[in-house]
């Protein structure tokens, strides 16, 4: 098999991905039509009937029936949920009882109208994230969808037949489906059926014959349909051949890009390149270039809602500012192996076309090898003008204020000195006025002002005076320069200032994020993280925040949280965790609620949610900035609980490896001296010698033990006294046990009095020793000494044994360690006891070999500050 | 009569060991095989010597301990598997005359027991201490050795009274530093080895080896009378 013909590993993993997802979902199946009237919810009904006699459970969860006698008897003797009831306005609405469906949890769910509209106040605004949700559930759904209902098609629907159509259901619904059945019917048979009072009852039919049932309406419609089938039942098939590894025509690996703004003209574009893609089967890539110009509140929730449309149907969407449209695009195409990129060919004048860049010319001019497709726009989105009322609504009118002020006192100062300067000169200090004003005020009164000034000029000082005529020809000259000059000056001031505002909002948006992140990097765990970030958060968006992190038996509010969610709140936290969906204010799920709760999201995996009280509807800045604080904190969440994990796993193989070891060798050392004294009574004569030493190494085994539980037990706390070192070594070798000639002891003169615990440190001295007398070879003796080193007190024990391994100078202190030349017997406990002593008094223990041969353990004690004894005089 | 010997101890193995090494030593041996047993016994027999277990079935072999001092004088060795010095130290402080923990060598067991029954001596009978070359005289406050007076400090001289007067016996930290500074003592706990070194400095014959001021490590002193 060659290379080309294997499925490339993106492709398996893709596949691999979905099937996961797929095991445990329940299955879609859309019943598929032109318009109503077809029999859709016929057929859905007829095929669930089928599967209930297979066996499946199933209900219907929601059905209109329209009075059609024929569906009305289809649903006899099936479970019908009860809807629930939302009152809005004082009216009560019926919908579909999710939750008791998803309590009942049967097989299958019949959902009618995929596209409907759920009442406000309902969990979701759209029927089909209900059917979304009974999927994840595991409950396989049939519905019904007409094509003008499907997002990308819906503008076509509108062209074709002049109705809008406001429900729609998003692509990616119909790329989840398993199956799409066609309910197919021509259009001679339906308006038939339309006749007879099948789809339509009275009047109602005959209007609608009239408008979206005409015969040229239906034609169009059926083909859309049949062609939406068809490209899903294409992409089946596709899957089936890349699985099979059947060779067939590849698509190539074609991208798109459509640039967007805030437009009304930019939804039509989104659509187009979504058809376009699909037909494809390419990705794309939706670009918004944001302008240095602040957008209106009405501008901006348009380009929200675009932006959304635009992810809803599955395109990446990427915002970057620029103010060289054409530059930014063509650098984000090659940045993402854009081969096409789609653009509305604008219906502006040609006067601002004069005088600006053209982007479309230049990037047909500078785009190389990718292809440019452009989309002139239709009337209908002709971009509304903003109605002069509320363009002047919006201005503001102190500013016009000041600009007034400004040529008052200019003129009014003009006017004293012009007899020494002038008329000409006064041109210059109303230019002044313009420059200056433009560095404060916005683009119109700065504007505004420029023309005023001309006026005010020609009225007032080009001769003749009083009137706005000009005799001269020069006077005529300079007064049309000035008036170009003033609007070009006007205007590129202000260009410039909007400029750097956006620069700064921008700075401000990157230094609250670097900050986060910095806040985030500084902290050593999450309780020392939450209230820093956020009280960032509170700083930033002047909003209250929650953080719900997933413990083992739900969600749980942090205590730093900066204000008290209420039920409702946590509610929503649990479905937004759950779903790992954002949920809340200005999102498309429960958009009635006060906060708005962005899940942490890593990977697949849930952390927790991030709940923000905002007093005003979040900008999109604002929204995608909470976007990355969530993610950050996300990470972050991830990163703390990978590492408790690992630490987790870490110090439970540790225990059960140390359990092991404890076992293996307490057993050993317990049952070896016990064998011994066994076989030793046996004996008529018991062998003395022989119990003694048994019962030497069980009572040292014994002793070793205990010493390490008591360590263990964290109850030790040194005693401090003051000692003299020479005395505290010396009782330690006599407490020994070690003959006097097998070690020497060598004290250094004048060596302080330290305060330790004697007894602990003589303790640590004695396993020394007896790791000492265990080594040494043919009775050359161990050398014990103390000495001074700066401010610290050495005692050192060494012996003549063969010294350490490499590696080993750290092992020898472990638990339970014991070196290949250690003499048998013995648990490996007392140079770990002898440790933990000596770091109970601030001490280090080391471990080296001698050159002479051998090795050498120091005990270093912290001298400390000098002993005052308490005066007294001599008796 | 022989002295009688009281056993307080729940193992009947160690009861059985005891009586054959106290019986040798010509004692008549009472065993008690619980605390409340144990008491009932002290009261009825008065024995010179008692041998306390701490790990009582019934109660606490310290409570035995506390109990017993309220009305008897009566010496008190203990014998314990308990060997950190808490445990001892406690013991001792509670009135116990010495220590031995389990398992012990018999030889060391009698030894301790002599020594716990040589009452302690009042300091009149005991005005003159020779040891070697050395020579306390309590009544007349000197210390000489080798002929030659030792200059002792108070607390030197404090502490060698002491040892002097509890010849062969455990006196506890607590113990030294009750008797020489009073309740308020707490503050030389930590010099104490400091005055001891000192003192050895000047009364033993070598003091890298001291022979006569034995240190009980963890617990305390015992002088070599």
């Amino acid at each position: 098999m060659s290379d080309a013909e294997r499925p490339s590993p993106d492709e398996i993993l893709a596949r691999m991905k979905r099937e996961e997802t797929e095991a445990a979902r329940g299955k879609l199946k859309i019943f598929f039509g032109m318009s109503p009237g077809v029999g859709k919810t016929y057929a859905m009904l007829q095929a669930a009937r089928q599967k209930q006699a297979e066996g499946c459970e199933v209900v219907v969860g929601i059905v209109e029936t329209h009075g059609r006698k024929e569906t009305e008897a289809l649903l006899e003797g099936m479970p019908i949920m009860p809807r629930t009831q939302i009152e809005y306005r004082g009216t009560k609405l019926d919908e579909m009882d999710l939750d008791a469906i998803l309590t009942w949890h049967p097989g299958l769910a019949v959902v009618d109208e995929l596209a409907h509209t759920n009442a406000p106040g309902s969990r979701h605004r759209k029927r089909y994230q209900d059917v979304l949700e009974l999927l994840d559930a595991g409950i396989s759904v049939y519905t019904t969808l007409n094509v003008q209902h499907v997002a990308s098609r819906s503008d076509v629907v509108r062209q074709i037949s002049g109705i809008s159509v406001h429900e729609t259901v998003p692509d990616t619904v119909l790329d989840l489906a398993d199956e799409i059945v066609l309910v197919d019917l021509t259009p001679e048979q339906l308006r038939a059926r339309l006749a007879e009072g099948k789809v339509y009852l009275g009047e109602r039919a005959e209007w609608a014959a009239k408008n979206f049932f005409r015969e040229s309406n239906l034609t169009a419609l059926r083909e859309m349909a049949l062609r939406l089938v068809a490209e899903h039942v294409d992409r089946d098939l596709r899957d089936i051949m890349s699985e099979e590894r059947i060779t067939g025509p590849w698509k190539s690996g074609d991208r798109l890009l459509v640039a967007v703004s805030a437009s009304p003209y930019s939804e039509r574009l989104i659509r187009y390149t979504r058809r376009l893609a699909a037909s494809m089967e390419a990705s794309w890539v939706v670009a918004n270039i944001e302008q240095p110009r602040p957008l209106s509140q009405e501008e901006q929730t348009r380009l929200t809602r675009y932006l959304a449309l635009a992810r809803q149907l599955g395109a990446e969407v990427i915002s970057t500012p620029g103010t060289d449209i054409g530059g930014a695009l063509l650098r984000i195409a090659r940045e993402h192996n854009v081969t096409q990129i789609v653009i509305g060919k604008p219906l502006g004048s040609r006067w601002t076309s004069f005088w600006k860049r053209d982007p479309l010319r230049w990037l047909m001019r500078n785009s190389g090898n990718i292809d440019i497709h452009m989309i002139p726009a239709d009337e209908s989105a002709r971009p509304r003008h903003e109605p002069i009322e509320e363009r002047l609504a919006r201005a503001p009118w102190r500013d016009f204020g000041v600009a007034l002020v400004i040529a008052a006192v200019v003129t009014a100062l003009s006017l004293s000195i012009f007899d020494y300067t002038g008329y000409w000169a006064v041109s210059l200090f109303y230019l002044l006025a313009v420059v200056l004003a433009a560095t404060r005020l916005p683009r119109s009164p700065t504007l505004f002002l420029a023309a005023l000034s001309a006026l005010l000029w020609d009225f007032l000082f080009i001769p003749p005076r009083f009137t706005f005529f000009i005799t001269h020809l020069h006077d005529f000259l300079m007064f049309g320069a000035y008036f170009v000059i003033a609007l070009v000056i006007g205007h590129l001031a202000t260009k410039l200032r909007e400029r750097e505002q956006s620069e700064r909002r921008r700075e401000e948006r990157a230094t609250a994020l670097y900050r986060f992140t910095r806040a985030l990097a500084a902290s050593r765990d999450l309780d020392e993280a939450l209230p820093k970030v956020l009280a960032l958060i509170k700083e930033t968006f002047e909003a209250d925040a929650a953080v719900w992190l997933h413990e083992e038996s739900g969600l749980f509010c942090h205590p730093a949280s900066t204000f008290v969610p209420s039920s409702k709140d946590e509610s929503v936290a649990v479905w937004a965790f759950q779903k790992k969906q954002s949920a809340g204010r200005s999102t498309e799920t429960l958009p009635d609620a006060d906060a708005l709760h962005i899940p942490l999201v890593t990977g697949d995996r849930a952390e927790g949610v991030l709940t923000v009280h905002l007093v005003n509807p979040p900008t999109m800045e604002q929204r995608e900035l909470l976007d990355a604080f969530a993610a950050q904190l996300a990470l972050f969440v991830n990163k703390e609980r990978a590492l408790e994990e690992s630490r987790a796993a870490q110090v439970a193989h540790q225990s059960q490896k140390l359990q092991k070891t404890l076992f293996d060798s307490v057993s050993h050392e317990l049952k070896t001296p016990l064998a011994a004294m066994t076989a030793a009574l046996q004996q008529p004569q018991p062998d003395r010698a022989e119990l003694q030493q048994a019962v030497r190494r069980l009572t040292r085994t014994v002793d070793h033990l205990l010493d390490a539980t008591r360590l263990e037990s964290g109850l030790l706390q040194p005693r401090r006294e003051w000692c003299e070192p020479g005395e505290l070594v010396r009782e330690a070798v006599a407490m020994s046990g070690l003959k006097e000639s097998a070690v020497r002891v060598n004290i250094a003169k004048n060596l302080p009095t330290i305060s330790v615990d004697a007894h602990l440190i003589q303790q640590a001295l004695g396993a020394l020793l007896s790791n000492a007398a265990g080594h040494t070879r043919n009775d050359r003796p161990i050398e014990v000494n103390a000495a001074r080193d700066d401010s610290m007190l050495v005692i050192s024990v060494a012996d003549r044994g063969p010294g350490l391994q490499p590696g080993e100078e750290n092992k020898v202190f472990e638990k339970f360690y014991r070196g290949p030349g250690t003499a048998p017997g013995g648990l490996g406990l007392g140079l770990s006891i002898a440790r933990q002593l000596v770091e109970a008094h601030s001490g280090e223990i080391v471990a080296q070999n001698r050159e002479e041969g051998g090795s050498r353990f120091s005990i270093r004690l912290p001298i400390g500050e000098p002993m005052q004894l308490p005066n007294e005089a001599t008796a | 009569m022989k002295p009688v010997a009281l056993i307080v101890d729940d193992e009947p193995q160690i009861r059985r060991l005891l009586r054959v090494v106290l019986e040798g030593e010509n004692y008549q041996v009472q065993e008690a095989e619980n605390g409340q047993q144990g008491l009932t016994e002290i009261a009825n027999r008065r024995p010179s010597i008692i041998l306390l277990d701490l790990g009582l079935p019934d109660m606490e072999g310290l409570e035995v301990l506390k109990r017993l001092r309220e009305w008897s004088e009566a010496p008190v060795l203990v014998l314990s598997v308990r060997d950190d010095e808490q445990s001892k130290v406690a013991a001792l402080d509670s009135g116990a005359e010495d220590y031995v923990t389990k398992p012990f060598s018999t030889a060391e067991l009698l030894a301790r027991l002599r020594a716990a029954q040589r009452k302690t001596r009042p300091e009149e009978e005991v005005s003159i201490f020779k040891s070697g070359n050395l020579i306390v005289d309590l009544t007349a406050r000197v210390v000489k050795r080798a002929g030659r007076e030792i200059k002792l400090t108070a607390t030197e001289y404090a502490l060698l009274r002491l040892f002097v007067r509890h010849p062969g016996r455990v006196l506890t930290h607590r113990y030294i530093l009750r008797e020489i500074w009073g309740p308020k003592s707490e503050e030389h706990r930590q010099y104490l080895r400091v005055y001891v070194t000192h003192l050895r400095q000047k009364i033993e014959p070598d003091p890298t080896k001291p022979s006569l001021i034995k240190t009980e490590p963890g617990i305390g002193y015992r002088f070599a009378g």
